[in-house]
């Protein structure tokens, strides 16, 4: 079965079968990178290219990596050694990857929307690896894929998703997902963190990091952003520590043996101390991993539309 | 040149007549307003069944030049303001060099005096270089021509400064026109702070941004006795802020645009750049008010705030795209569906709001079809229909959230200074 869009832009345009399928793919695939030889011949031939207009370290590489463990050509190109330097518009860098023969762009770009811009101006697949404030779709599904292979499934789970969900994509990619599968999202942070409307999406709120927590399968921690405490948001990391931090306390307000997860890098000893970030419950390290695996099952479907 | 519109409907609540007159034009000023005139000589425009209507007036508008040619120049605009009904528009401060002296508003004159079409009205900058800073000098701007004072684009923090500006414009009976928007609430925001803008992942301009401001402004012209218009109202918070500072007795007046009536920040969604404009498209509760607001006098006028941008500039990241939303051209038949077809006012008041209005403001004689009075007539078909294309548009700009939708009520003829504009839906 192969992908209805020719995009991957977000959790919120993905049904949910396709999210069943991308899982079970990934399933195989992570096989496949437990093996002592990890090429496969998925993506021999085709062309993918990373087009990045932020800073990234593990999601640029995991789906570098992802590529290449299946025979694709790989090329990354960095917003600040590019022609977009010299001022070209995303649309003209699109097209030229374009014509280049790129099957898939990924693109991660600090302007919500900029992937769904892309998207309509070129004809390779365009994959939205963060963009903004609005998703981060691999990110959620390496997430869904981490909580159904530890707990089974995820109708029915509980997810408590603690931090600054105003700025956080993955928040975002991870509540339209979760929702559609049947998950109960529980959203908190400081109030100046969290955005209008949350209810309105399926997801409950709090601002009490303990009432979120309260009988969660599962219990993520954002990323808190350092520079955000100097528009005001909050006063310190200090403070924010001591009233959001997910340490053990909070944490013994969970299910017993809930999952810790992360979308890294953890700022340790800010969202959670390392007590927490290393222990026996934490799916951290994994979660990176399975990223992976995903994003092999991703670019794997994607580029057998039309075959 | 001898005119005769006959068998039309006349819609002139500000006028003598009203009802089923024919219209007489001769040396561009209406001659005659009876019924059934016969004339030797006169050219004919057979009107049976449409609505012949005042030349609408623009307030506020942005035409670009001098400095963004490439958006639009004074003659474009004056031919989309003409093709959108419009006799008459108020031109904006904000071009490069700004108008913030009596040699760019001679200029801005002089271009229009060339242009033809709809006659354009300066509106000069309140302070130098549109800086915010120290005053323009609003004396000699009033005596080149400009018929009111305005940063419009750039709202004006500083609020003593403020308070020189409305005192200081007393001396010349000046109407400072403001931009309300606490610019560090706006927070560089994208659009409307809600639903939407969480679901889409841009930042929110929260509606406190504008209100706050809007409540300053009449604070201050009340504690000074002083005029102020408020430009875009697009919150119910602003209605309601203006109605109660109206009621108070302070010279509060105001003009809202047809899109914050008719369209939502769910316009937005897609990313759809054409649906950035400043301030943001806002929620149905606010379209409702604001319809509220027109309805029971609060807010005075319609203006189109025409803000036309080149393609290049809406075809980027929705962060990085220029705000603003080209509305010379559909200013009618917005306005047409969503207040009076959509049962919520009486043509009568809708034309008001689109011409003897925004003229009381500024106190330009115009508005009403009179005996003796300037022929500036726009002659309506209420049951035309027609989607809304680009290629149909006579501004540069085609940047409006409206494209591909069908829109009701068109303007068939407009007639400016007894002289031929708009003819059958075209230009002249």
């Amino acid at each position: 079965m192969a992908l209805s869009s020719k995009d991957m832009l977000g959790m919120k345009e993905l049904p949910a079968h396709e999210i069943e399928e991308i899982l079970n793919n990934a399933a195989v695939m992570k096989q496949i990178l437990m093996q002592d030889s990890k090429k496969t011949p998925h993506l021999l031939g085709k062309s993918i290219v990373a087009l990045f207009y932020e800073n990234s370290t593990r999601t640029r590489v995991s789906f570098e990596l992802a590529g290449k463990y299946m025979s694709a050509a790989f090329a990354s190109v960095s917003a600040n050694t590019s022609s977009v330097a010299k001022g070209e518009t995303l649309i003209d860098t699109g097209k030229t990857l374009d014509m280049m023969g790129a099957d898939i762009i990924i693109i991660r770009h600090p302007c919500s929307g900029a992937p769904h811009l892309l998207a309509k101006h070129v004809e390779a697949g365009v994959i939205n690896a963060g963009d903004g404030m609005n998703e981060h779709p691999t990110q959620a599904l390496l997430d869904m894929f981490t909580i159904r292979e530890k707990l089974g499934a995820l109708k029915g789970v509980k997810v408590a998703i603690v931090g600054d969900v105003l700025h956080s994509r993955v928040a975002r990619s991870n509540l339209w997902g979760l929702t559609k599968m049947g998950a109960r999202v529980m959203l908190a942070g400081p109030a100046t963190l969290m955005p209008p409307g949350l209810n309105s999406f399926g997801a409950e709120t709090t601002t009490d990091v303990r009432e979120a927590v309260k009988n969660a399968d599962v219990v993520m921690g954002l990323r808190i952003q350092k520079e955000r405490q100097q528009s005001g948001l909050f006063p310190s990391l200090r403070e924010y520590a001591r009233y959001f931090s997910l340490n053990p306390e909070v944490i013994s307000h969970a299910k017993p043996g809930a999952l810790v997860m992360h979308p890294g890098p953890v700022n340790r000893g800010v969202e959670m101390p390392s007590s927490v970030a290393d222990c026996e419950q934490s799916v951290i390290r994994e979660q990176v991993t399975n990223g992976v695996a995903v994003r092999m099952a991703l670019l794997y479907l994607m580029t057998r539309r039309g075959n | 040149m001898k005119l005769l519109i006959k068998n039309g409907t006349l819609i002139n609540p500000h006028g003598e007549k009203n009802g089923a007159y024919d219209v007489l034009i001769e040396g561009g000023r209406v001659t005659k307003i009876e019924k059934g005139i016969e004339i030797n000589g006169a050219e004919i425009i057979e009107a049976a069944g449409k609505h012949v209507l005042p030349g609408f007036f623009d307030m506020h508008c942005h035409l670009r030049e001098p400095g963004y040619e490439y958006q639009e120049t004074i003659r474009t605009g004056a031919m989309a303001a003409a093709r959108g009904g419009y006799a008459a528009i108020a031109c904006m401060a904000n071009t490069n060099p700004p108008a913030d002296c009596a040699a760019v508003i001679g200029y801005i004159k002089s271009r229009a005096a060339e242009a033809g079409y709809a006659k354009v009205y300066p509106v000069g900058a309140v302070t130098a270089g549109l800086r915010g800073e120290a005053l323009a000098e609003m004396g000699e701007l009033k005596e080149a021509g400009a018929v009111a004072v305005s940063d419009d684009g750039r709202p004006m923090m500083d609020a003593n400064l403020m308070k020189n500006v409305l005192v200081y414009a007393k001396n010349f009976d000046m109407l400072v026109i403001s931009h309300c928007e606490d610019i560090l609430l706006a927070n560089e925001g994208h659009m409307n702070e809600g639903v939407v803008s969480t679901e889409l992942g841009l930042k929110g301009i929260s509606r406190a941004a504008e209100e706050v401001m809007v409540a300053r402004d009449a604070i201050l012209a009340g504690t000074y006795d002083a005029r102020v218009h408020i430009a875009h109202v697009s919150t119910a918070g602003s209605v309601e802020i203006i109605r109660q500072a109206k009621k108070a007795g302070v010279k509060v007046s105001c003009e809202t645009a047809p899109h914050y009536f008719s369209a939502t920040d769910e316009a937005v969604r897609g990313f759809n750049t054409n649906a950035k404009v400043n301030p943001p498209l806002r929620t149905k509760e606010d379209a409702a008010a604001i319809i509220a607001g027109l309805c029971d006098g609060t807010i005075d006028c319609i203006a189109t705030d025409h803000a036309p941008h080149h393609e290049d500039d809406k075809n980027v990241e929705f962060a990085y795209a220029a705000s603003g939303i080209s509305g010379l051209e559909t200013a009618f038949s917005l306005s047409y569906m969503n207040l009076v077809k959509a049962g919520k006012m009486g043509l009568e008041r809708m034309v008001s709001l689109l011409s003897y209005n925004p003229c009381k403001i500024l106190g330009i004689k115009g508005g009403a079809i009179t005996q003796g009075g300037e022929a500036d007539i726009t002659i309506v078909d209420l049951d035309a229909e027609y989607v809304l294309k680009k290629e149909d548009m006579v501004s540069l700009g085609k940047n409006t959230p409206f494209l591909g939708q069908k829109l009701a009520g068109k303007v068939i003829h407009t007639v400016i200074g007894g002289k031929w504009a708009v003819r059958d839906g075209k230009v002249i």
